[in-house]
């Protein structure tokens, strides 16, 4: 965990931070895709260290924030079944479907257990044959390999009891839909290093010269944010829109390559709905039909379940960047990290969140 | 670069006080594990449904324990906890040298001696009774050596499948020295914050036993008692302004509960911060933040700043306070509020915990 330290070193923040005050000559925005930056940028208060004409926009990389709303309902009416042991990360738990959560389902006599790692899911199946164990499988390209592998596994051993609830996303086409929005404002872009460990960096090339944005694969410690934003500035004040690995200690060009084997196998792309954005065509990632018996929503039948997002909440603005948290009239009223109203206030990564969690407020225009 | 108070005062038309939930406990028609976690959840059931419903009779100062006048002027503390910790048996400690301890230290957090306990075990059915003499064994252990009686308790049984193994609570009674007046309503701007030693170890202790988590080293539980380390404090002769005990909710809970009873803001150095490689470690992989991490050993201490030094080298030469280190001050500005400086020099709020703290995906 040396990492920890070496990447946080006080001194070279200090003079990546001289670098990008040194580069910057006029206003950018910037989005960093992944939640887990987002989290890492509040919490040392990376933001407040930029230079002013660097403005970071906080991406729509939660996948506990961007998990619809309906599947977080289907989840509830299976976790809610007698005999069934509901299995999940411990952030989802909290996560508010239309009229409760996951802790809510456990305190009315639910088996709802937290894990942390979908094998241990699976090893529950199988200590418990009677009982219908259900994995909550969320995520970004980085959670999908162990859930394919888990789902591979369950084939192979022939654990019948057990079932994936799979809400998976996927970043670039998410890219896209941002770049394709009429009220875009991203310039640039922060790719999810950890996605990127799992998926290379094929992908961002055509939407780099597509949409004429400088992408730039980043870590999570600070001087992964900071060496990220230095590339990206640069990369912006010289008319340049390439691909960057900024994080070569974690991502190689091809990727995980068995990981991306596994996840052939085992999912195939299907469009996916996104919570405070909506549907993003083919960006998305479901049971391929060699594994869909392990499918917990056919086998429960809860595909009829749809629910609508709250009409207060501008959550979808937020993951766009068009407005900060606290410019929602919802936020820190009828919205808060206690009743979330929508994607961005659910997660402590989710951008809502965290600056309610932390207070960054800043001046900002009138509401 | 801004300066740390003017992240939360540069927002003129902000009501940071209406962020409240404005009808708490609203969406929430039973109790959920977020109730016991010892942040805001648990603030708002004492608040809305506790001290409502006991009425003219409800006398609680809402403190670490309770201060009672008798006879002559001897002041009493007086205290009651419940432990349903599990596993029961953890790396440096279990349930019944936490049951004994955590009492003592709440006790000890208002200067006092302790000197009396109860304890009352609630049983599941079907626990095995060796485990039962191994904690009641502990908690005779824990009492021997905190110097506390063992005067009254309880034992009942529940149902299988009504509890979960062992519960157990303790009360106890303490006196409090002539003089020593500390609360957590007395911080005043200027003042030091002092920690005894390394936060976090507690609860990761308690996690890395948990299936499925194995940090690659052991981590010990700090479980221990602080009327000694306290006493020596005291000794200095130095004027203890707020001791508390940053057991469920971490160092962030206490530190904001003080803030908001004293109404001083708290200004945190985060690189000050004694966080042991292990703690730092479990909490970055799991997501969580060290200061909201429980500790059962650990004193939060608000001191006059010109005490400090001599507060910290006795607290030093305490086997309980080696690490003891100041992390920061008492500010007038922020009021209610913790706010860390981080390591690069940005800045960000410490707030209360919601309820539990939970392990995030990624």
């Amino acid at each position: 965990m040396k990492y920890l330290d070496e990447f946080s070193d006080p001194d070279v923040a200090k003079k990546l931070l001289d670098q990008i005050h040194a580069a910057t000559t006029q206003k950018w925005a910037l989005m960093e895709v992944c939640g887990g930056q987002t989290h890492s940028i509040i919490r040392h208060g990376i933001d407040q260290l930029l230079p002013d004409g660097v403005e970071m926009i906080h991406g729509p990389g939660c996948p506990v924030c961007v998990t619809p709303l309906e599947t977080i309902d289907r989840a509830l009416a299976i976790a809610a079944r007698p005999g069934v042991i509901f299995c999940s990360f411990g952030d989802m738990l909290r996560v508010p479907g239309s009229s409760q959560d996951l802790f809510s389902v456990k305190s009315a006599g639910g088996d709802v257990r937290v894990v942390y790692s979908p094998l241990d899911a699976l090893r529950i199946a199988r200590e418990n044959p009677d009982r219908e164990v259900v994995f909550f499988g969320i995520g970004f390209e980085t959670t999908a390999p162990a859930n394919a592998m888990t789902v591979y596994q369950a084939q192979r051993l022939g654990v019948r009891n057990f079932s994936l609830l799979v809400s998976h996303v996927l970043v670039p086409p998410a890219i896209a839909a941002i770049m394709e929005s009429s009220t875009c404002r991203v310039q640039a872009f922060l790719a999810a290093g950890h996605v990127c460990s799992v998926m290379g960096t094929a992908e961002y090339p055509p939407l780099a010269r597509k949409y004429k944005v400088p992408i730039v694969v980043t870590g999570f410690e600070p001087l992964d944010i900071l060496e990220g934003v230095r590339r990206t500035v640069v990369q912006l004040e010289a008319g340049r829109h390439e691909v960057e690995n900024a994080y070569p200690r974690a991502v190689r060009e091809e990727g995980n390559v068995p990981a991306m084997e596994m996840l052939a196998d085992v999912f195939e792309v299907t469009d996916r709905t996104w919570r405070g954005i909506g549907a993003i065509p083919r960006s998305g990632w479901r049971l391929s039909e060699k594994y869909r018996a392990f499918d917990a929503e056919q086998r429960f039948d809860v595909t009829g379940i749809c629910t609508a997002e709250s009409s207060l909440c501008r959550s979808g603005e937020v993951l766009q960047g068009l407005i900060k948290p606290h410019l929602c009239e919802a936020f820190g009223k009828e919205c808060t990290p206690r009743n979330p109203l929508g994607a961005t206030m659910v997660s402590s990564e989710g951008a809502c969140a965290a600056y309610y969690t932390h207070r960054r407020l800043e001046l900002v225009d009138a509401k | 670069m801004q300066d740390v108070t003017s992240v939360v005062n540069d927002v003129p038309d902000l009501d940071i006080e209406g962020w409240a939930c404005p009808v708490p406990l609203r969406d929430i028609p039973s109790v959920v594990m977020g109730h016991g976690g010892g942040g805001a959840m648990s603030g708002e059931l004492i608040e809305h449904l506790f001290l409502p419903a006991y009425g003219a009779a409800a006398a609680a100062d809402l403190g670490d324990s309770a201060v009672l006048t008798v006879g002559s002027g001897t002041r009493l503390a007086f205290s009651t906890d419940s432990f349903v910790v599990k596993p029961m048996f953890f790396p440096g400690g279990s349930i019944g040298d936490l049951a004994v301890n955590g009492t003592v230290n709440d006790l000890a957090m208002s200067g006092a001696t302790p000197l009396f306990l109860s304890t009352a075990f609630i049983l599941a059915e079907g626990t095995a009774l060796s485990d039962l003499g191994r904690i009641a064994r502990a908690v005779g252990r824990a009492a021997e050596d905190a110097g506390v009686r063992l005067v009254t308790g309880d034992t009942k049984v529940v149902e299988h499948g009504s509890g979960d193994g062992v519960y157990l609570n303790t009360s106890g009674i303490g006196v409090i020295p002539p003089g020593v007046d500390i609360h957590a309503r007395r911080a005043l701007p200027g003042d030091a914050v002092l920690v005894s030693g390394d936060i976090g170890v507690h609860g990761v202790a308690v996690m890395s036993c948990r299936e499925g988590l194995e940090f690659g080293t052991t981590v010990e539980s700090d479980t221990a008692a602080l009327h000694g380390l306290v006493a020596a404090m005291l000794a200095t002769g130095t004027d203890l302004h707020v001791l508390r005990d940053p057991t469920r909710g971490g160092v962030s809970a206490s530190l904001n509960e003080i803030a908001r009873a004293s109404d001083v803001g708290i200004e945190l150095v985060e690189r000050l911060l004694p966080v042991p490689p292990t703690v730092r470690d479990a909490c970055s992989l799991l997501g969580l933040d060290p200061l909201q991490v429980a500790n059962e050993g650990k004193l939060i201490a608000i001191v006059p700043a010109e005490d400090a030094d001599r507060v910290l080298a006795a607290m030093q030469a305490h086997p309980l306070g080696r690490s003891a280190c100041r992390i920061g001050n008492c500010v007038p500005d922020h009021a209610g509020m913790v706010v860390a400086r981080t390591g690069l020099g940005g800045s960000r709020v410490i707030g209360l915990p919601i309820g539990e703290q939970l392990p995030r995906i990624c």
